[in-house]
Formats: C-alpha cells, structure tokens, sequence
C-alpha cells in the first residue's frame, strides 16, 4: 500500500485552552451517527462495551450490537463471515487483544482475503488507566502495519477521528483503528476532513521536522512551542495513517529540514519511528531520533508518571530535537 | 431463542428481534435478487434427488480425481480427503440449494471447509458438480493456479471462505449464520470440522455463541477419521490415540443438537443432514463416523497417509480399486 494523496496543511486549534474529549467517546458516538446513514453496518463486542463506549451504540442501535463474549478470536470470525454477506463489522474490544489475541484470526479470514472488517483498538498506548502492560499497547502499529493490505489509522483528536471514521465506512477493506481512553485536546477545526493515506502538516518551521501520529501529536505540538521559546523553528507533520503513508510528506519535510524527530505512544520498533526511518533511508537519508517506546513494556501507574517515564513527554520530544540539530 | 429460552443481552434475541423481511431488506444490497431466487429455489427444489447408487458412484469418481490429483502435483493432503469425500458428495450433490452457474446467488446455502487442508476434496466435488472444468484438478498447488493447497476465497467461484490454519471456519460460519437471521436469508450454513482441530481453543468459543443466539441455520459436520497428522501417543502404548474422546458429548455440553452419521454410508448421510437441517432453536453437529483414507485399501486407518503422495504403482492400485467399486455399484442396482 502508497499513498499517492496530496498532503493537507492545516492550522491547529491553540492547545491552550483545548475542549478535552476523549476519543472512546467519540468513536461510541459516532457509530451512532454512522449507523443512520449505513444500514449494514454492525458492532460486535467482547465483553468491553462499557470501556470501548460500544455500549453508546448497544443503547441507540441494539438491533445492530452483537455482544460475542470474552472470545476474540471467534468475534473476529463471526465478523469474516458477515462481512460476506455485506455487512460492516466495527469490532470493539482492547487493541491489545485486537492485535495480539486474535492476530491468526486477523491474518486467515480479514488481511488475507481483504475483507470489510475495521477492527477498532481501543485503550491503545500505555495510558489505559492503570490496568498495566497486559492492557496497554506498544506492538499493535506494528502488527497491523505489517500485514499486506491493512489500513492503520491513528487519529488525533475528536473531530479527526470522527472524520476518520466515515472515511473508512466509505471505503471498502479491512483497517484497524486506534482509539485512545482518555481525554485529550482538540486540535484540528470542525471542518477539517481526514482522508486515508495523507499527512497533515500542521506547523512549517525550518529548524527540525517533527512527526507524530495519533494522541501523540498534540504532545509534539506543545514540544514545538517549547523549541520556539527557545528560538528553534520546528515542523510538525502529523500522520493519521500509518499505512498507507505519506511517503511525499516525509521527503519533502526531509528536505525542508534536513532533521528529524518522531514521536510515537508505541514502541520505537516497528512503530511509526521504523515507517518514517523506512522511507527516508530508501528515498532520502536523513539525521533523525525516534521517541516513544524504547523496547519495554510499560506498568500501571498514572498518566503524568507513565508520559514522563516512558518517552511520550514533550520534553522528550524537544529533547530529541536538540539532539539531532546538534549532531547533524 | 437460546438453549433455556433466556432472553440475550445482545441486540439478537431471537424472537423480540424485529426481524420481519420488510425491515430485514432496508438498504440491503441483494434485496433485489432474493425475489429471483425464489423461482431458482423452486426449480432447485423440484429436481428430484439423486439415488444413493448415484451418490455411491459419484463419491468413487471424486477418490479417483483426488489420487489422481494428488499423484499429479507431487503433493498435498490424502487421508483426510478420503474420509471426506462421501459428505462432500451428500452437500453438493444432495443437500445444498446451489446453483453451480452463478456461485454468487445470494440465496444458496454457504459452505465452509474448516479443515482446509482436504482442500482437494473439496475442489474436486465442485469440479464435478460444474463449477469450473475437471481438468483444472490437475493445476492443483501449482504455480498460477485457482486451486490453492488451502482454499483461497477470491481464486476459485464456489469457495465462501478462506481456511487452512485450522480451527478457524466454525466463528465464520456463525457470523453467516447470525447474518442470515438478521436479515431474514433462509440459506443454511454448512461447515466441515476435522476431529483433530476441533483441539483448538477457537472452536468451542464459536460453538458457545453459536448455541447462544440459537443459530439452528448452522450445521457442522465432523469428519471423525479419528487419525490427525500425528496424534497424541497412546498412554502406555505405542499406537495413535483419537484426539478428542466424545465429541458429541462436548457439542451437546456446548447447547448443540448432536446427531451421529456412518459418513460413508450415503443413506445415512442424508437422514442426518435432512435432520440437521430440519431442526430449529439450536445449531446441530453432525458426528459422522469415519474412516482416513477411505476408499483405498492400503491408505485406510493409516495416519501415514496423511499427507503422502502415491507412486506410479499405488497410483494404479488405488484406480483400479476405487473402478472395482464403481463396477460392484452396477452390480448392486442390477441386482
């Protein structure tokens, strides 16, 4: 999978200030919302319904919510087979279980015959409110990035996953999605649009391209104030698809900086640090940091300990960026 | 809907579900073909069905292609092809309402080969059944061909789902199943288990939430040769143990109908699947009794057989075997 899709510039929402919303929320609602206007589309749910927020939908639409039990690897199935007689399964359960429990089922009867299944992980990361490595995230990009034929979505806020959500109803083939728990600032205006495949870039500065995709990019925008403060003049391109990606915006940010820093609430292998490094060392070698992950697990702990511990901070990622603009 | 006729949790709850077939066909997509399929079904229906020395007949000339078209690519699965060949025949030939010439029709009934490394048995029966040319068995697992070593779903017309890691076809077929009771579809959703995946864990989640929503349109047939690939040694002994004792009794645990078949035995064969289809509130298993390698003396009940290729001279043994067969049918019916 390319992508072959122009890159949108869009000016963020100022942080300060932001509506907090949490995506699971969101990603509930809009279902709902969906729903209206796509009479096949269904949600299967292993026993996660009141976490994933499924259960916004189960109230509004319950002739279309089948509840599977705590049996993923089947809920992924059932999900094949309907997806054989049209229906649009949105399957709701933890991306950690999404990516890891049922990864065989994914494999045999969604990638490899490319069926309509948009299988959604929701409480991705390591911020999955002190449930501990077994419940967080830091593989999943990964997983499904590697599997010919999958669109991986990482939307950053409310309004892009909501955007995000029709595009994928729109277009026909099995994605996974990453849905956050928490709160988290909204950045892109109401009219902004998400389509599948391009970067967003949403700060031009000539000092250090930095990428982020997901949640993760309201971090790297606050670390783009902290490098101004200090008279360095950082990009950010922010991207909601991992795969298809948006090997264009990555060059061309290589060429307008000649740095670059990712950041990423996932490991550093595999993650979108391995996607970018993947493009730029074939098409344009480039000086650049990974932030996220480094090869651990995380633990339960709070979010203001787990972002600081674990590399998801702004300071880590301005701390990234003076690093590469020394050395390079 | 469920077994003890428990209301569900899930939006699915049988008979509080409005399921009727105004609402069912809203902005479905094949609303429109159902109205033709009626009159299809109603040929299909009319066709008399073939006589067990028919069937008989038809079950040895798949064991002759399937030898033949394992001998001919130098590879693939042989005992479990064999002991599946005989239910094979009774779905395609027999049961299910198909129509070979357009493998797409909405309404036809869904079959699903879990245990997808008899994939050759399958191609086979629908080679003979018109779905594409018999000659294509011989490009089996080659390069470029439709007839894949497990089977692909967008190769060849015929196939409804993709398996071969096995364990995996019993969750698909109750989301067909489940579909189909959401939107009103009368089809029915077959699916074949070998005894030896029905270990994998995957199997027994489906067969609970296929029990759950009383999906009586799904029907698994288990192919009980007994013989997996290599099998769990015998406790204190040096031969193969079947690998799971009583597997209806599991099904039944599970909230299934079970029934039991000789899968030889065409007569029996279809007073089971007549029944398995017929029945309502639960999903059936079908146990049919089996024999790996059926059909050719030297592969019977030998787990070697597996996956082994004939030699030339095995080869012509195992035709002229399986025509000695053909020929005592005539016999039979002469008689």
């Amino acid at each position: 999978m390319t992508s072959s899709a122009t890159t949108q510039t869009i000016d963020p929402l100022p942080l300060a200030g932001a509506r907090q919303e949490a995506l699971r929320e969101v990603w509930g609602q809009t279902l709902v919302e969906l729903a209206a206007d796509y009479p096949d589309l269904v949600v299967l749910d292993g026993d996660l319904a009141n976490s994933t927020r499924a259960d916004i939908f189960a109230a509004a639409v319950p002739d279309r919510f089948f509840e599977m039990g705590i049996a993923e690897q089947n809920m992924v199935g059932v999900a094949a087979g309907m997806a054989t007689l049209g229906f649009v399964p949105w399957l709701s359960t933890f991306a950690a279980f999404m990516a890891n429990r049922a990864l065989d089922q994914v494999r045999i009867v969604v990638a490899q015959p490319h069926l309509n299944v948009k299988m959604c992980g929701g409480y991705t990361g390591i911020l999955t409110g002190k449930t501990g490595k077994t419940h967080q995230s830091v593989e999943d990009i990964a997983i499904f990035r590697a599997m010919p034929g999958v669109a991986t979505i990482a939307p950053a806020d409310a309004v892009e996953l909501r955007s995000a959500m029709r595009a994928m109803m729109e277009t026909p083939g099995p994605m996974y999605l990453r849905v956050t728990r928490d709160p988290s600032p909204t950045i892109f205006p109401e009219e902004y649009e998400f389509r599948i495949g391009p970067g967003v870039l949403l700060r031009d500065g000539g000092d250090v391209g930095l990428v982020g995709t997901g949640v993760q990019t309201t971090r790297v925008l606050e670390a783009a104030d902290l490098l101004a403060s200090e008279g360095i003049a950082a990009s950010v391109l922010h991207l909601p698809t991992l795969k298809p990606i948006d090997a264009g915006a990555i060059v061309a940010l290589a060429e307008r900086t000649g740095r670059i820093v990712t950041a990423e609430d996932h490991s550093i292998i595999g993650g979108l640090g391995s996607a970018v490094a993947e493009v730029l060392g074939e098409q344009r070698p480039t000086p650049m940091r990974r932030v996220g992950l480094r090869d651990v697990y995380g633990e339960s702990a709070p979010n203001e300990y787990l972002i600081e511990a674990y590399g998801l901070s702004a300071g880590h990622v301005a701390r990234a960026a003076r690093e590469v603009i020394e050395r390079a | 809907m469920a077994p003890g006729g428990a209301p569900l949790p899930g939006g699915y709850n049988g008979a509080t579900m409005p399921l009727g077939p105004a609402k069912a066909a809203t902005g479905m997509k094949e609303h429109v073909a159902m109205t033709v399929d009626a009159a299809s079904e109603r040929a299909n229906q009319a066709q008399s069905r073939p006589s067990l020395d028919e069937l008989r007949r038809t079950s040895a000339e798949a064991r002759k292609l399937i030898v033949q078209a394992i001998h001919h690519a130098g590879a693939g699965h042989l005992g479990g092809p064999m002991s599946a060949a005989d239910l094979l025949v009774a779905l395609y030939f027999d049961r299910m309402r198909i129509d070979p010439a357009r493998p797409d029709w909405p309404g036809r009934d869904r079959f699903i080969l879990s245990k997808g490394h008899s994939s050759i048995a399958l191609y086979t029966v629908l080679a003979m059944r018109g779905y594409f040319p018999t000659e294509e068995l011989m490009t089996f697992d080659a390069a470029h061909s439709r007839l894949q070593g497990h089977p692909d779903m967008h190769a060849l017309p015929g196939l409804e789902m993709s398996t071969g890691s096995l364990g995996q076809g019993l969750s698909p077929g109750a989301g067909m199943a489940l579909g189909a009771k959401v939107r009103g579809d009368a089809f029915h959703t077959w699916v074949m288990l070998g005894d030896g995946e029905i270990q994998e864990g995957q199997i027994w989640e489906a067969a609970f939430m296929a029990a759950r929503y009383g999906l009586d349109n799904l029907t698994a047939i288990l192919d009980y040769n007994g013989l997996p690939q290599f099998g769990w040694p015998q406790r204190g002994g040096f031969t193969r143990e079947i690998p799971i004792d009583d597997p209806g009794g599991k099904f039944r645990a599970f909230g299934w109908n079970v029934l039991e078949c000789d899968g030889h035995d065409h007569a029996s064969i279809r007073e089971a699947l007549d029944a398995a289809q017929a029945f309502t509130g639960q999903p059936t298993c079908v146990v049919a009794h089996t024999v790996k390698g059926k059909g050719v003396s030297y592969m019977e009940g030998d787990f070697n057989w597996h996956a082994k290729v004939p030699s030339d001279e095995q080869l012509a043994s195992a035709l002229s075997e399986l025509d000695d067969q053909i020929a005592a049918i005539g016999e039979e019916a002469a008689a």
